[in-house]
């Protein structure tokens, strides 16, 4: 009995050992990254490499939106994962809890045509996408860079899951006794009780909305239309060589999603696996 | 009376209808505009020979799919997207998968470590391409640094033929590990504990219990692991031309990845048919993989 103790003691030393390992590795690029934009550029070329900085510095950062517009980038950023991530919310709550609790003609086709388009990856329908964009004349807009990402079919599907198993029919049944329509039911009702699947929906936006990269890069010429992402490879291409800034502009880029996902870890993490799992 | 409270219930009915049509209007045009015309579009162009200039757009039949069976740099293509996604994917599961095991069992860490592995998982691919860039760079990189620690000589990570889909596959790895980990815990929690205190009095030993209850409980999460992360790893893309495009690039052979070649011929070459039946053919291998993903659900339903 004693022994099995001690051996117990040891595998979950083991264990303990193993997590800490894999959990340096999975933090190490990261840190590297932050350390590294505070160092100087003598610094960063000293070999053997130092971990820490002898001397932080904010040149790094001063000099990156000196050399480029990324004060615009981020804004830029900023606003696309915002009006997406809005959209996205309103769209799934709507046709979410249409699809949910409504019975009409063509329903099931319907939903059943947002479900299956959905696992066509979007780099197989771009060029089709761009093409139909210049005829619009979109090309170099924000609207253009924007618009495929209005919607999204996972979150349609969430809501429907959400709106389906936990809001009563009756509820809705008496609120139509009392007189109330549709629209009212829809923000009044079954909005303000949808609260945690909006959430999750929307920090699935939210995290899509700011690292797009592929679409940008193709509909965005313009740099003033840029967003980090496109930004920072832009910045990488012409200054490939300046590691400080290159580092002090990609940590500018990883920050808001690490304040997010820092703010909301447990309800990402729970969402993530949930949706996962139950998908 | 009765007819009276027929008609008020057509009307009512008809409002409703009325309604979800209303409703649903925005969400489904914007969806048949971005997605159903440009997935339809996309297979028409795969059959036409265009390029994006002229006028015209001849009909071509299969040929393109047929060039596309001769040319060189798609079965290249083809054959690093296989390498890269099977690799990352097989490899991610099989560092997840122990990891959440022990995870399970420590669960008072488990929040913390959970937190950390998950911090790739959302940060952007384009920084996190550009860290990892530095990391693997020839001269100053740390990962050289670390290989001269151990006496060993310092490899182009990113610029070798032979390293670099490996590194990209490393990196994969890392960005994707603790998303894989987090749903192998919620399932394994989610095995009901008499199972398992059933097990322990039988005599089985954990190497047993792991492969005679968890594993088989874990089936259908493991399988959806497996599908999604394998079709996420197909539409690869942003790391490849990150970090392997521009000064010091790579050797873009050794990197050429499906989406990226559909990107090449699309918008370099202008070879909009070209390019859409190369686009077609990663949609097909998509819905295979999700296919395969669906029968073999089915049928393990069926024998459970």
């Amino acid at each position: 009995m004693a022994r099995r103790r001690i051996g117990a003691r040891i595998g979950l030393f083991t264990c303990h050992v193993v997590l800490m390992a894999g959990a340096v590795v999975m933090v190490a690029p990261m840190l590297w990254m932050f350390v590294t934009a505070f160092k100087t550029q003598a610094e960063i070329a000293i070999w053997p490499p130092v971990f820490l900085p002898q001397h932080w510095t904010l040149e790094n950062f001063t000099g990156a939106f000196r050399t480029a517009p990324f004060g615009r980038f981020f804004l830029n950023s900023l606003m696309i994962a915002v009006i997406t991530t809005l959209s996205v919310m309103l769209t799934s709550l709507v046709a979410g809890a249409v699809f949910a609790k409504y019975r009409f003609p063509g329903r099931p086709l319907l939903f059943g045509l947002v479900m299956a388009t959905a696992i066509v990856p979007f780099e197989a329908y771009m060029i089709p996408l761009y093409l139909q964009l210049v005829g619009l004349g979109w090309v170099n807009t924000y609207a253009g860079i924007i618009l495929p990402y209005l919607f999204m079919a996972f979150g349609i599907f969430l809501m429907r899951q959400h709106v389906s198993s936990s809001i009563p029919t009756e509820l809705l049944e008496a609120g139509r006794v009392d007189g109330a329509g549709e629209w009212w039911l829809l923000a009044r009702v079954i909005a303000p009780l949808s609260g945690n699947a909006l959430a999750a929906v929307g920090i699935f936006a939210f995290i899509q909305g700011w690292g797009i990269f592929i679409w940008p890069l193709l509909i965005a010429n313009d740099q003033m239309l840029f967003n980090m992402e496109l930004g920072l490879t832009a910045f990488q291409f012409a200054f490939s060589a300046d590691i400080g800034k290159l580092m002090a502009g990609s940590v500018v880029s990883v920050v808001p999603m690490l304040l997010v996902f820092l703010l909301l870890r447990r309800r990402i993490i729970e969402n993530m696996a949930l949706t996962g799992v139950k998908g | 009376m009765a007819s009276d409270t027929g008609l008020r219930r057509f009307l009512r009915r008809r409002r409703i209808t009325l309604f979800c049509y209303a409703a649903l209007l925005p969400v489904l045009a914007l969806f048949l505009y971005v997605r159903i015309v440009p997935i339809g579009f996309s297979l028409m162009l795969s059959f036409h020979r265009w390029n994006l200039l002229s006028p015209k757009r001849p009909y071509v039949g299969f040929e393109n799919y047929l060039n596309l069976l001769e040319d060189e740099n798609f079965w290249l293509a083809l054959k690093n997207t296989s390498i890269f996604s099977f690799s990352t994917v097989a490899l991610s599961t099989c560092i997840a998968l122990p990891l959440a095991l022990f995870l399970a069992r420590r669960s008072r860490f488990s929040a913390f470590y959970q937190t950390l592995y998950f911090l790739p998982v959302i940060t952007p691919m384009v920084p996190v391409s550009i860290a990892w860039k530095w990391i693997y760079d020839y001269n100053y990189g740390a990962l050289n640094y670390g290989l001269s620690l151990l006496g060993l000589p310092a490899v182009g990570w990113l610029t070798e033929p032979e390293t670099a889909l490996w590194a990209l596959v490393i990196m994969g790895v890392w960005k994707v590990l603790g998303y894989n980990m987090v749903l192998f815990l919620v399932g394994i929690r989610n095995i009901p504990a008499e199972y398992m205190e059933a097990a322990s009095l039988d005599g089985a030993s954990d190497w047993q219990r792991f492969w005679r209850v968890t594993l088989p409980l874990l089936r259908p999460i493991l399988l959806y692991v497996l599908v999604t992360s394998t079709i996420n790893a197909f539409n690869v893309f942003t790391q490849v031309y990150v970090m392997t495009l521009g000064s010091q690039s790579a050797p873009g052979q050794a990197v050429r990845m499906l989406v990226f070649d559909i990107y090449t011929n699309g918008f370099q070459f202008f070879r909009m048919g070209y390019a859409s039946a190369e686009a077609v053919i990663l949609t097909l291998i998509v819905l295979g993989l999700t296919l395969i993903q669906f029968t073999v659900a089915r049928n393990k339903a069926k024998e459970g």
